[in-house]
C-alpha cells in the first residue's frame, strides 16, 4: 500500500469543494493583519465594549425589574445570567463581522491589498482563509475579554462555561465566512446598511433577551434559523450548564454555514480580482 | 552597494526563453483589448512594450504574471502554464504593477517584510533581505516611516524593491517611472540598470521613448491590442524612420498649408498640429534646400530620428496626446 500522494489528495478534495487555488500560505494574511493591528490596536478595544455595556444596563438595570427568567430548557436563572451567554455570543459575532466586512472591503476596493497579494504564490482561497481567520480570531477575543468581565461580575454559574471560548470560536467563524462572503457583493459604502439591517435585529431577537418561547410558533421557526440563534442557544447551554446532545447540532449548523462562506467568498474574490 | 540579488544562485537552465506568447489574446466582453500577440523573452534581457494609453499593455503584463486568465492563444513562463502553474509561476517573478498598491498601514520596512513572507519565506530571511532592499532603494533612512509620508518616487524605489523580495529570475515593471518627476525617473533608471547588469531579466511597459530607448534592448511596438513593430530601438529606428528630422513651425493655425513648400526634400512629411516633421538623412542640408527656396520658418530644429517617429510613421498618431 502506497500513501495518496498530495496532488491526487487535493484534486479529490477540489471535486468536493469546488474552492480556487491557493498556496497554503492563509497564515501570512493572518500575520499581515496583525502586524497592521499592532499601529492600531485601540480600534480592537471600542468594538468589545458595546456588550460588556449591554451586560450592565441590561443585566444589571434590567435584572433588578425582571429578577428571573425560565430558559427555554427549564431552568430558572437570573436575567444578569440569562444575557450574559447571548452577549458573549454577540461579542464573537461583532468582532468577526466588523473586521470581515468593513475592513475587508477597504482592503479590497481602496487599499487594493488582495491585488497586491495575488501577484506572489497567493491565491484567492488563502486570503479568503486567511481574512476568516483574522476576523474569527477578533471575535474570539472579544469573547475572552466579555468572559472575564462576565466571570467578575458573577453571572457564570458552571464550570462548562470553559468551553463557552471554544464554542465562540465556531460562532466567529461563521459570522466572519458569511460576512466577507457577503462583501465581496458590495459596491460601496451605502450598501453596508444591509449588513447593518441584517445584525441589528439578529441581535435584538435571536433569544438575546428573552426566551425562544415568547414567540408565536411560526416566528419561532423564523428565529431558529438565524445563525445568532445557534450561537446564544450553544453559549447558554453551555454557560448555564445545560448541555446535552443539541450543542453537536447547534455547532454543525455554525460549521457548514463557515464553510459555505469560505468557499464562496475565495471564488468571489477569485472572479473579481483574477479578472 | 550590495547585490540584491547574491542571495539566490542562479541555476542553468536548458531553454533559455522565460516567456513565450503565440497569438495572445484578452477579450473583455467583446473588447479585444490584447488581440492576438507574439512575444518571445530570453533571459538576461530587457524587453519592452511600447504603446500608448489602452494599447494593451497592462492587459499583458496581468497574463504574464499570472493574475488574469488567458482568453485565447498560447502563453508559456518558464516553460509552465499560467492556468495550472500560477503560484509556482508567481514565484519566480518580481511585479511592479502600474498603480503601487503598497501597504499603507504598514511601514516601509514591514512592507518589505510582509511582502516576503507572502512567498513563504522566514521571518529572518526576509529582514536580511530588506536590509540588503532598502540600501539597494535608498530608502534605509525611512525603514520605520509609514508609507504614506513617501514621495512619488520613493513610493516607486519600495515598490521596485518589494518586487525583489524574492529574488526573481524576471522583473515585470508596468509604467515604472510614469508620473514622476525627470530626477526621480533618472534615480529609478539607474537602479533599473544595475538590475539589468546583475541579471536580471527586465519586461517593462511605457509610453515613453525615451524610457524605451535608455532601457530597452528589444520592444515590440503595441497599437490597439496588436504589436505593428519588433525590433531594437536602433534597428526599427533604422528600418522605419530616417536618421534624421527637420522640426519646422510657422505663424499659422493648420500647419497642411505648408505641405507644398517641403515638398520633395525630404523622404516623407508629418504633419503635427503645431509643426511639420520632415524625414531626412541630413537634416542641415535640408535645411539649407528650404532657406533656398526662401521659406522663413517660425522656428526650426535640426534632431535624431526617436521611437517617437517610429510609432507615428506606423500609425499615424503620437505616443502621447
Ligand atoms: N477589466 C477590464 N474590463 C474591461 N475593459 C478593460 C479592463 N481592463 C482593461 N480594459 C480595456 O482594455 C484596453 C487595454 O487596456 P490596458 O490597461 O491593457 O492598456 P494599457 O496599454 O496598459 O494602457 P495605459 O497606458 O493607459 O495603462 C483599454 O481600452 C481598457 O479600457
Ligand atoms: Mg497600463
Amino acid at each position: 500500500m502506497t500513501a495518496p500522494t498530495a496532488p491526487a489528495a487535493t484534486r479529490r478534495r477540489a471535486a468536493v469543494l469546488p474552492i480556487p487555488a491557493g498556496a497554503g500560505l492563509a497564515r501570512m494574511v493572518v500575520l499581515r493583519n496583525i502586524t497592521s493591528f499592532r499601529h492600531g490596536w485601540i480600534a480592537l478595544v471600542t468594538g468589545f465594549l458595546e456588550p460588556v455595556f449591554y451586560l450592565f444596563s441590561l443585566g444589571v438595570g434590567v435584572g433588578a425589574l425582571v429578577p428571573h427568567v425560565t430558559t427555554d430548557r427549564g431552568s430558572v436563572v437570573t436575567y444578569a445570567a440569562f444575557v450574559a451567554p447571548a452577549l458573549l455570543a454577540a461579542s464573537a459575532m461583532n468582532g468577526a463581522v466588523y473586521d470581515s466586512t468593513f475592513n475587508v472591503f477597504f482592503k479590497m476596493k481602496y487599499a487594493k491589498l488582495y491585488d497586491a497579494m495575488l501577484a506572489t504564490p497567493l491565491g484567492p482561497r488563502d486570503i479568503a482563509v486567511g481574512e476568516v481567520s483574522w476576523s474569527l480570531l477578533r471575535g474570539g477575543l472579544y469573547s475572552a475579554a466579555f468572559l472575564l468581565v462576565a466571570l467578575l461580575a458573577g453571572v457564570v454559574h458552571s464550570w462548562s462555561a470553559l468551553l463557552a471560548l471554544p464554542a465562540a470560536v465556531f460562532i466567529g467563524f461563521a459570522f466572519a465566512a458569511v460576512g466577507t462572503f457577503a462583501t465581496t457583493f458590495m459596491r460601496s459604502w451605502v450598501d453596508f446598511d444591509y449588513i447593518t439591517l441584517a445584525i441589528q435585529p439578529m441581535f435584538l431577537f435571536s433569544t438575546t433577551f428573552f426566551p425562544l418561547s415568547t414567540f408565536p410558533t411560526p416566528l419561532q421557526w423564523v428565529v431558529q434559523a438565524t445563525p445568532l440563534y445557534h450561537g446564544v442557544a450553544l453559549e447558554r447551554a453551555l454557560m448555564l450548564g445545560e448541555v446535552d446532545a443539541s450543542v453537536l447540532w447547534h455547532v454543525a449548523y455554525l460549521l457548514a454555514l463557515g464553510i459555505l462562506g469560505v468557499v464562496g467568498a475565495s471564488r468571489r474574490i477569485e472572479r473579481l480580482l483574477l479578472r | 552597494m550590495t547585490d540584491p540579488r547574491q542571495a539566490v544562485p542562479r541555476q542553468p537552465v536548458a531553454d533559455d526563453v522565460l516567456v513565450r506568447a503565440r497569438g495572445l489574446v484578452k477579450t473583455f466582453g467583446e473588447f479585444r483589448a490584447v488581440d492576438g500577440i507574439d512575444v518571445t523573452v530570453h533571459r538576461g534581457e530587457a524587453f519592452g512594450f511600447l504603446g500608448p494609453n489602452g494599447a494593451g499593455k497592462s492587459s499583458t503584463m496581468r497574463m504574464v504574471g499570472a493574475v488574469s486568465p488567458v482568453s485565447g492563444g498560447e502563453l508559456r513562463i518558464f516553460g509552465l502554464d499560467p492556468a495550472t502553474d500560477g503560484p509556482a509561476i508567481r514565484a519566480r517573478l518580481g511585479v511592479v504593477p502600474q498603480a503601487d498598491h503598497l501597504d499603507e498601514e504598514l511601514t516601509v520596512e514591514e512592507n518589505l517584510w510582509i511582502y516576503g513572507r507572502y512567498f513563504g519565506l522566514s521571518g529572518r530571511q526576509v529582514r536580511e533581505r530588506a536590509r540588503e532592499l532598502l540600501d539597494f532603494a535608498q530608502l534605509t533612512e525611512r525603514a520605520r516611516h509609514k508609507v504614506d509620508s513617501l514621495s512619488g518616487g520613493m513610493k516607486r524605489r519600495l515598490t521596485i524593491a518589494r518586487s525583489l523580495i524574492n529574488s526573481p529570475e524576471v522583473l515585470l515593471l508596468d509604467e515604472p517611472t510614469t508620473g514622476l518627476d525627470p530626477q526621480a525617473r533618472h534615480i529609478l533608471w539607474d537602479r533599473l540598470f544595475r538590475l539589468k547588469r546583475q541579471g536580471v531579466t527586465l519586461v517593462l511597459t511605457t509610453h515613453y521613448m525615451d524610457e524605451a530607448e535608455q532601457l530597452c534592448d528589444r520592444l515590440v511596438v503595441m497599437d490597439h491590442g496588436r504589436i505593428v513593430a519588433e525590433g531594437s530601438p536602433r534597428n526599427l529606428i533604422s528600418a522605419h524612420s530616417t536618421r534624421e528630422v527637420l522640426e519646422l513651425r510657422f505663424d499659422l493655425d493648420d500647419h497642411r498649408d505648408r505641405l507644398d513648400d517641403v515638398d520633395g526634400v525630404g523622404e516623407r512629411v508629418e504633419v503635427l498640429p503645431d509643426r511639420l516633421l520632415v524625414y531626412v538623412d541630413d537634416g542641415d542640408a535640408a535645411m539649407s534646400a528650404i532657406a533656398g527656396r526662401g521659406i522663413r520658418p517660425l522656428s526650426s530644429l535640426v534632431r535624431r530620428s526617436t521611437l517617437e517617429d517610429v510609432f507615428l510613421h506606423l500609425t499615424g498618431r503620437s505616443l502621447i496626446d
